[in-house]
């Protein structure tokens, strides 16, 4: 579904990405781990045409995408929970949803993904005309979670989706991935949470320093003693 | 003096403040969203004035009329001008930015002496003389029309902000310029529909003005500064408070204009912009940046 073949990406003069391939299959769940300043969310950048790169491919559904314009990639239905949530803090959390739905292929389905967003979120009913800045870390995670979701995305890239929330929110937060995951939707999943990725993951890659270092299956790559002694500290 | 000339004065100086609040409101708009300051703003208000003036001497249309065709050509002549010029620097240093907008304004100024002469020009309506008597209060009709059209399209601003998807799109990007490219808006685009906003309002503002005043090409860097302090005065990026801030500095130079003279208008502009900016230097309906 989707492909990244050889993609560099620079700021400046420091390079964030080298040579980075990697694959996504339609219906899975790809995790991609890695240090902080590994590059993961220039990865997930790139990939959703928020920063351009300098040399590679990323096809989706077969057509190149790289270097398009955000708004272009978001239509094609690559939506993205990105880090830090970005939710539209003075916007209320009614508005916040509908900004999700403003791409054209989106426009028309917004009641009913609504609809569907409230019913996986009830929590956010109860606070549709509140501005989104007053909500809880882990609201503002339904709410990046939801608004992502009223853009009818077939292919979802989760940027630590999980950092900063309490535990228990951190669990909620990871099976609503896994049941729309179950549900038919691809996804990546950036955690530094690694050994809950790694075990949701069919298939995962390691990115040290702007390359990617190893890969192979969720479970594979928890056996691996690289990743069991740098991640998971064992 | 009787007291009645005070309240009159003082009414007048608050409908006029009401279409400075209108032409402030176009500048608090785009800075608010795209973080440019539109240093050709009260420029922009001529280019408004002047077309105001050429319908009218050709075809005797009143400005108030033809208010909304104006505030739309401006819309279009500040979608492009974001969309071709300043888009790009968008992620410039804000002194190229600065020359940028100046150029622009220059431009403005000496297309306009090419065109219409450095001579003041104005508009004779025939409701030009005449005036409302309201109790003890004589307001002149001009005033009374332009504000009250300056209230109108205020309103429909504000709507437009609060309730369209597009206005709520263009508040998500002045809100979060990540969360906007995250979820897709076209930011580019929205800017430029920002700016002709922007360009719209003041264009506004200046076929109502245009009732009021004489205009010559070299008004627009006054009206310019006069929108910075009206903005400044109110709260930067806080639409209730550019109008707020315009009605303030009607109110202030009205009053100075019977107190003192007339010249003495913009001191007292500015000595309310100073106060301001050492009580609350915020704003009044700014918020605090900390």
């Amino acid at each position: 579904m989707l492909k990244v073949s050889g993609l560099d990406v620079f700021y400046g003069d420091a390079q964030a990405l080298d040579n980075v391939s990697l694959e996504v299959t339609e219906g899975s769940i790809v995790a991609i781990v890695g240090a902080n300043g590994a590059g993961k969310t220039s990865l997930i950048r790139t990939i959703a045409g928020i920063n351009r790169p300098a040399r590679g491919q990323i096809q989706f559904r077969g057509r190149d995408i790289a270097g398009a314009p955000s708004h272009k990639v978001c239509d094609l239905g690559i939506g993205q929970v990105a880090e830090g949530r970005q939710v539209f803090p003075s916007l209320s959390v009614s508005e916040n949803l509908d900004m999700g739905a403003m791409l054209p292929r989106a426009r028309a389905k917004r009641e009913r993904n609504r609809e569907r967003v409230l019913d996986l979120f009830p929590h956010l009913r109860e606070r549709l005309s509140q501005p989104a800045g007053t909500l809880s870390g882990g609201e503002q995670q339904m709410l990046a979670i939801g608004r992502c979701l009223m853009g009818a995305p077939e292919l979802v890239m989760f940027d630590e989706p999980s950092l900063g929330l309490a535990p228990t929110i951190v669990q909620q937060v990871l099976a609503t991935i896994r049941d729309l995951n179950r549900e038919g939707l691809t996804c990546v999943l950036v955690e530094q949470n690694v050994a809950v990725s790694l075990r949701l993951a069919g298939r995962a890659y390691v990115l040290e320093n702007g390359r990617i270092t190893l890969s192979g299956t969720g479970p594979e790559l928890l056996a691996d003693d690289r990743v069991r002694q740098a991640y998971l500290g064992m | 003096m009787p007291a009645e000339i005070y309240l009159n004065v003082a009414v007048s100086g608050i409908l006029t403040g009401l279409v400075y609040g209108l032409m402030a409101l176009g500048l608090s708009v785009i800075f608010g969203v795209i973080r440019i300051v539109n240093f050709a703003h009260g420029e922009m208000m001529t280019i408004g004035m002047y077309i105001a003036i050429a319908i009218f001497s050709a075809f005797k249309l009143d400005p108030l009329v033809m208010m909304v065709p104006i505030a739309a050509v401006l819309f279009v002549f500040g979608y492009a001008l974001q969309a071709s010029l300043i888009n790009p620097f968008i992620n410039r240093p804000e002194h190229s930015q600065f020359i940028l907008l100046v150029a622009v304004a220059l431009v403005m100024v000496n297309g306009l002496l090419i065109l219409f002469g450095p001579d003041a020009k104005n508009v004779q309506t025939t409701y030009a003389f005449d005036s409302f008597l309201i109790g003890p209060l004589i307001v002149d009709a001009t005033k009374v029309y332009a504000g009250g059209a300056a209230v109108l399209v205020s309103a429909a601003l504000f709507a437009f902000f609060r309730f369209s998807h597009l206005g709520q799109a263009i508040r998500a990007c002045a809100d979060n310029y990540v969360g906007a490219l995250v979820v897709g808006l076209d930011v580019r685009r929205l800017y430029a529909l920002t700016f002709g906003i922007g360009a719209a309002c003041v264009g506004a503002a200046g076929a109502m003005l245009v009732l009021i005043i004489d205009v010559t090409p070299a008004l627009g860097p006054a009206y310019t500064l006069l929108a910075f302090i009206i903005v400044i005065t109110g709260g930067l990026g806080s639409m209730p408070g550019a109008l707020l801030g315009g009605i303030l500095i009607g109110f202030t130079e009205a009053m100075a204009g019977l107190l003192f003279s007339p010249s003495a208008k913009s001191m007292f502009a500015f000595g309310l912009l100073v106060l301001v900016l050492l009580f609350r230097p915020q704003g009044i309906m700014g918020k605090r940046a900390i």
